[in-house]
């Protein structure tokens, strides 16, 4: 945020506390790419809250490319990470590859949506985790104001990780939920190599939804080797303003 | 088998197993029958029942070994406590030959019953007893099918039971020999035939045993299972003068029981590693809860809250007259020192969340993946308990050398691509219905079956490729063979991952 208007900061600072959207209590966790941090509301996802990925197109189904996302940020946190999921099909070796070692993830097959939630709202309420993931179809309302307070009361950062069956099933991310940001991320073409074959994944990073912040999207290299997001070269030597259509005055 | 069973296992911890036909003597009156005998000597033709001088003169080189019933009963006894504290809190020794387990509301932690008779089968073979299982309604029929049934493992679906009891032959209704004889006599040959006949003149010739053995294993009449109770075993009962049925009462006692054993456990070193709580209902049933930790633990406040989130399990019936908790396994603990540093900050103790978690969804659910030392993807992960440490020593990560997928398909799924031979990557796939066409792609790493673990996978090759389609999506496929010789595998496709 600008040091430049304290009063503004302390305004926000003040309605932070009145809506309680925690930042203040717990801090946050900057993503360490600035074209990111400086548009998201506190400069990074607040901690002590529950966030909300999903992947787009086929992602939606599998959620590889929102998993990766989610555990980039986990292993940026120091700690265990309890990630809960209906039917085990993480490859635990993919999720070293983002900087997530398998010593760090306690794994929990809860065999349904509800299972999960309740383990969820389990760990989070705990505190001695770095965060907690899910990985959920349906969010209620309900549920999620559940885990929103349970991760606030904590400062363990909750990341529900939307997953559908079926590809028709992911209208349902419309739906209000209580998460302080949803986000989702589509996969794109690699970055394109000189000679034959894939290079380093790109992303395309949608946040939809921030309370208290404005929505936008981003072109982005996948994680790398500890979790860290990367501006793509080519997008990087654009200049800020082309970049994206946000008034000075909410930054 | 038991008797000769426990004598081989007896024998295999000293000496090599001996060569030849073993068989059991025993006293019938004044002859010396065979009791019990071995796989070979029964392939020889030896009958349990046959004097021992008569299997003698049919078998040459034949080992005989006193019956000795004394030790083969405490050694069920023993197995009876391994599996008390394996599978389920009520397990009885069933002599000669048997073991009762009520697995009523233990069933789930092993992940079913189908499931759980699975693994209780392959952890007793691999202890070297040959055991027949079945599982049913009432131990009466339990007990015959398991020694009568036509299958070594048997599963009656609830309600099943006259049916499955049916064929079986009168011996199975663990009845005298003389009542037996009398009604083959009468003609009557199984099971089948009595349950249709009149009672009073059944009960009037042979007893009421009869009727009540019949109606025990029909499920009919109770027949409780006392539960084996070990010396030094760590137990607080608690007898009400009124049945007690309400949660918020039942969780007040529990609270109570878990004070005093927590005091004997202190007094004793002990942390509890499973707790069993025993409800016996007015009605003659017992409804029971087990709760597992994953590190001995002495806390009261934990116990009882792990205790009190299973209540809803409990069906309290017509109301509970005594409850008892008992400390299945204890383990030492002894305090530790808490802080080694006082700048650095302890790790949390992570137990009592996974404890509340594998309570709730059963232990097999909440787990850890670590590495083993195998290049076939699906062989390369094992799942180890959350506390635990890695499984094998030196293996704390995976090589790093090629991409890993995030998500693994449980089983690869056939694909249609067409591709050059040998060792180019697919121009398209065809993937559910939807055909993608391959804008670049990485590859191919080739794996080998691993010829020591089965023959099949000798020759075995899987050639990997990382492809990526037109919309940007990321998949592993693989081609089983490598594309020139037949013998290394199909030469079909497939799909088993999806990178981020």
């Amino acid at each position: 945020m600008p040091a430049v208007r304290p009063a503004l900061a302390e305004l926000r600072a003040r309605i932070g506390e009145i809506d309680g959207t925690g930042a203040r209590q717990h801090g946050v966790l900057p993503f360490g790419v600035r074209e990111l941090d400086r548009r998201l509301p506190q400069g990074g996802l607040s901690l002590g809250a529950l966030h909300e990925v999903a992947g787009g197109g086929q992602g939606a189904v599998d959620g590889a490319a929102a998993a990766c996302f989610v555990a980039g940020i986990a292993a940026r946190m120091k700690g265990q990470v309890l990630w809960c999921v209906t039917q085990a099909d993480l490859f635990a070796p993919g999720l070293a590859q983002v900087g997530l070692p398998p010593e760090r993830v306690i794994h929990v097959e809860a065999g349904d949506d509800i299972s999960v939630l309740a383990a969820m709202e389990e760990g989070l309420r705990h505190g001695g985790l770095a965060a907690v993931v899910g990985d959920v179809a349906r969010l209620s309302m309900t549920a999620s104001r559940r885990l929103h307070l349970a991760a606030k009361g904590s400062g363990t950062i909750g990341l529900a990780l939307r997953r559908w069956r079926r590809q028709a099933d992911a209208s349902d991310f419309g739906q209000p939920t209580a998460a302080m940001t949803r986000w989702r991320v589509s996969e794109l073409p690699s970055a394109p190599l000189p000679v034959p074959g894939v290079g380093r994944a790109r992303w395309l990073v949608e946040l939809i939804r921030a309370r208290a912040g404005d929505s936008f999207d981003l072109e982005l290299e996948a994680c790398d080797g500890a979790g860290h997001l990367r501006l793509p070269a080519d997008v990087a030597d654009r200049s800020a303003a082309a970049a994206g259509g946000r008034h000075i005055a909410a930054g | 088998m038991w008797p000769i069973d426990r004598r081989q296992r007896q024998a295999g911890v000293t000496s090599p197993p001996a060569e030849g036909p073993l068989i059991i003597a025993g006293r019938a009156g004044n002859r010396r029958v065979v009791t019990a005998a071995c796989p070979a000597a029964r392939d020889l033709g030896l009958r349990v029942g046959m004097t021992v001088s008569r299997a003698q003169a049919l078998v040459p080189d034949l080992r005989i070994e006193a019956d000795d019933a004394g030790a083969d009963t405490a050694a069920l006894e023993r197995l009876a406590l391994w599996l008390l504290q394996r599978v389920a809190p009520i397990v009885s020794a069933d002599p000669p030959d048997g073991i009762v387990i009520d697995s009523t509301g233990a069933d789930h932690l092993h992940g079913g019953e189908a499931a759980m008779l699975e693994a209780l089968a392959g952890k007793l073979a691999l202890s070297g007893i040959t055991a027949r299982l079945a599982l049913a309604d009432s131990w009466g029929a339990a007990h015959a099918l398991a020694r009568h049934g036509a299958d070594s493992v048997t599963i009656v679906p609830p309600g099943g039971l006259d049916a499955a009891l049916a064929p079986l032959p009168l011996e199975a209704l663990r009845l005298p020999a003389a009542t037996v004889a009398g009604l083959r006599d009468l003609g009557f040959e199984i099971i089948g035939d009595l349950m249709d006949q009149p009672r009073a003149p059944l009960t009037r010739r042979f007893g009421e045993v009869l009727c009540r053995s019949l109606d025990q294993a029909r499920g009919l009449a109770s027949e409780p299972i006392p539960p084996l109770r070990p010396e030094g075993l760590i137990e607080i009962r608690r007898a009400f003068a009124e049945p007690i049925a309400a949660p918020e009462t039942i969780a007040r006692y529990i609270g109570k029981l878990v004070l005093q054993l927590c005091i004997e456990l202190t007094a004793k070193g002990l942390g509890v590693r499973r707790l069993d709580l025993l409800c016996s209902r007015v009605d003659n049933r017992t409804e029971v809860l087990r709760v597992g930790l994953a590190v001995p633990q002495r806390d009261p406040a934990r116990l009882t809250r792990l205790l009190c989130d299973r209540i809803v399990t409990l069906d309290p019936g017509l109301g509970i007259e005594i409850m008892t908790l008992t400390a299945t396994i204890a383990e030492p603990l002894v305090p530790r020192q808490s802080a080694t540093s006082l700048l650095e900050k302890a790790a949390p103790d992570l137990s009592g969340l996974i404890d509340t978690l594998s309570n709730r969804l059963g232990a097999r659910s909440v787990f850890r993946f670590a590495a083993v030392a195998s290049d076939v993807p699906e062989r390369a992960i094992i799942r180890i308990p959350p506390l635990a440490d890695t499984a094998t020593p030196g293996m704390d990560a995976w090589p790093d050398h090629w991409p890993r997928p995030a998500r693994l398909l449980p089983r690869p799924e056939p694909i249609e691509t067409m591709a050059l031979l040998p060792d180019h990557p697919p121009r398209w796939i065809l993937w559910r219905g939807v055909r993608r066409h391959v804008q670049c792609a990485d590859g191919p790493e080739r794996i080998f079956g691993e010829w020591w673990k089965r023959d099949a996978e000798a020759q075995a090759v899987r050639d990997y490729f990382r492809i990526e389609d037109e919309a940007g999506a990321r998949y592993w496929i693989f081609r089983q063979g490598d594309g020139e010789d037949r013998a290394t595998g199909s030469h079909r496709w497939f799909l088993h991952g999806m990178f981020g």
